[in-house]
């Protein structure tokens, strides 16, 4: 009681600095059910007509089914890919006494630490050259690539916690590494695999610039492209409504996964876990 | 089963930090490695399991050679310091591991774990989690997961280091009766004396990478080869004296010890004296003279630092009695054939 009355004050001051977000959620969601008069703030009728992009093809550019299935194979094969890497790389650059070690940590921050944009002519006519442009094998390939660095520096982070005492005694009784690397040090950054896997699905999902880029086509587009024509597109009269709720059908299932894995997403910046 | 070090040589990158180190030891035996931090034990043992590879010398395990084979064909038992235990399985899983290792079948598998686990007294564990025992119990769990598959010999590396103050004297008798019933061969590594002394039938005393001596306990005190040994080993320390060997007696400043017996023929000239805390005190006569510098009651005896004229200081334990105070001026005495003498290199004489 005492505790709950003596955080009053901050309850109350973090209250009234997220109202403004808060409102403003709100009026997106009520936006995209309602319509409302120039000039008024209240809304004077309801209606689904702002979501008919769900219903009715010729709204935006293409369907917004193809582009939401590209975007889950986009993310989740990212995902996939990326975990599985990072999962062994970042085993060998934790335990693994190999040649140029250390130039590959260092090459992997620095890495992580580049802007893409800069990347992103090189990378657009090596895809052209490779036929890879405008496909979203192609996309899937260079996110791939750009996050790996991001992931693999996670992993080694998890590996460096478990006590090398563990593998060694593995390795005592009688299991091979490869053994021991599957039954003894797995399990133990499973929470860092799992956090991985969410962590980089969303980064897939919320991907912007890759898709714009290179993966200009109705065809291959996912939902942030689908969703920024509504905004680029200049032939267009740009209908608020609408984009409030093709940006809401994007939000939801991001929304959904941080409300579900929360506690796993945090382990990422936990640092690793418990011996 | 019999385990033999020849010549065995370990470097690491270019600083050789065991240089043709021999060690045997005997089938059923108890070896303590002691030494003081740094001086290569933990090397040493982890080159015995594997972990290490040797850069000289060779490795037997009874007439079997086991030089170069990988830690998972030679069969040892290893207890870490931190016991190593793997944390998301049951203690049953962790024990049985080696065994499922091996794919034994799952009754013979229940069975040994069951024995192993009556063995080191934790039947009772076998469905916790690691976290959920207490340091003595992760102890005695790590004891049965490295003996439950009969290994050749058991490594134990500071085993318990971890542990507090009560733990301990009760694990090392505990770790005694377990290497005792099973007739393991076994290598301890501490650098606590005591421990080496109560645990183990024979102690290999290392410095620097070598073995300075190797022999049993009491032997070890009572007859150290020089004055490392005999500094390193009993606790408070024996006391270093510098002194002259004048006709009968050692000389150190105006005062006496006679020279034993057994002792006279072998030395002469500038020596050095060590005397024992045990083997000074009132009861071996007057014949060295100087104040009380340091008082400490430890209950059941009485540690006093006696500052002679000359600056030395001789530790001396008495059983608790009448307490004497700072400054205090005193004449005792030193217990002749007990002194040991070295010369001033340090070797025994
Ligand atoms: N992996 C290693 N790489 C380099 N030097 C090492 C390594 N392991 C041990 N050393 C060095 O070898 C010496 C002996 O170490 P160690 O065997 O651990 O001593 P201790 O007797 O305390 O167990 C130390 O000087 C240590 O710095
Ligand atoms: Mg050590």
């Amino acid at each position: 009681m005492t505790a709950n009355f003596r955080s009053m004050p901050v309850i109350a001051l973090l209250t009234i600095v997220s109202l403004p977000l808060v409102i403003m959620y709100v009026f997106t969601l009520v936006d995209t059910f309602t319509n409302t008069e120039p000039g008024s703030l209240v809304p004077n009728e309801f209606t689904t007509e702002h979501w008919r992009f769900l219903w009715s093809p010729d709204v935006g550019r293409g369907s917004v089914w193809v582009a939401t299935v590209n975007t889950f194979i986009f993310a989740s094969t990212t995902a996939l890919i990326v975990t599985s890497i990072s999962v062994t790389a970042a085993y060998a650059l934790s335990r693994l006494d190999f040649p140029a070690r250390r130039f590959f940590l260092s090459g992997i921050i620095i890495l992580h630490a580049f802007p893409t944009i800069t990347l992103i002519i090189a990378i657009f006519l090596i895809l052209q050259w490779l036929g890879l442009f405008d496909t979203l094998i192609g996309v899937i390939i260079v996110k791939t690539a750009l996050e790996l660095p991001f992931g693999i520096w996670i992993m080694k982070g998890f590996y460096d916690t478990v006590p090398w005492e563990i593998e060694m005694a593995g390795v005592q009784d009688g299991a091979s590494r490869f053994m021991v690397w599957h039954k003894l040090v797995l399990p133990q950054v499973q929470p860092g695999l799992a956090a991985l896997l969410i962590f980089s699905f969303l980064s897939g999902w919320s991907e912007f610039l890759l898709p714009l880029v290179l993966a200009p086509g109705s065809d291959s587009q996912v939902l942030s492209t689908y969703l920024a024509y509504f905004l680029l597109d200049d032939s267009l009269e740009v209908d608020f409504n609408l984009f409030k709720s093709v940006g809401l059908f994007y939000a939801v299932p991001v929304i959904l996964i941080y409300l579900v894995f929360q506690k796993k997403l945090m382990n990422i910046y936990g640092g690793g876990s418990k011996g | 089963m019999q385990l033999k070090l020849k010549n065995f040589t370990k470097t690491f990158d270019s600083t050789t930090v065991i240089d043709g180190m021999d060690l045997t030891v005997n089938d059923g035996e108890m070896m303590a490695l002691l030494g003081p931090s740094g001086c290569g034990k933990s090397t040493t043992l982890f080159t015995i399991c594997g972990i290490h590879r040797m850069n000289g010398g060779t490795l037997h395990f009874g007439d079997r050679e086991v030089s170069n084979l990988p830690s998972q064909q030679r069969n040892v038992g290893v207890v870490f310091q931190n016991y190593a235990l793997y944390p998301h399985m049951d203690i049953r899983d962790n024990i049985a591991f080696p065994l499922r290792v091996q794919k034994l079948d799952s009754t013979t598998i229940a069975r040994k774990v069951k024995e192993i686990a009556e063995l080191v007294h934790i039947p009772e564990l076998l469905d916790r989690r690691p976290a959920q025992l207490s340091g003595g119990q992760q102890q005695r769990v790590a004891l049965a997961r490295a003996l439950v598959r009969k290994p050749d010999v058991l490594l134990l590396d500071e085993p318990l280091a971890n542990l507090d103050a009560k733990l301990r004297l009760e694990m090392r008798s505990e770790i005694r009766r377990i290497q005792l019933e099973t007739g393991i061969t076994a290598i301890l590594v501490t650098h606590d004396q005591v421990e080496a002394m109560s645990m183990c039938d024979r102690i290999a005393l290392m410095k620097d990478g070598k073995i300075v001596q190797l022999s049993e306990p009491s032997e070890m005190y009572n007859n150290p080869s020089n004055v490392f040994v005999a500094g390193f080993l009993g606790n408070p320390p024996i006391s270093f004296v510098k002194a002259q060997v004048q006709g009968d007696d050692f000389g150190f400043g105006n005062n006496r010890v006679a020279v034993a017996p057994g002792l006279k023929f072998r030395v002469g000239g500038a020596l050095q004296l060590g005397i024992r805390p045990e083997h000074f005190g009132p009861q071996f006569g007057r014949d060295v003279q100087g104040k009380i510098s340091f008082v400490e009651n430890q209950g059941r005896e009485d540690l006093y630092n006696v500052t002679l004229e000359n600056g030395v200081v001789i530790r001396s334990i008495q059983p608790a009695g009448t307490r004497l105070k700072l400054g205090e001026t005193v004449s005792w005495g030193v217990s002749s054939e007990n002194v040991l003498t070295f010369d001033l290199q340090g070797a025994r004489l």
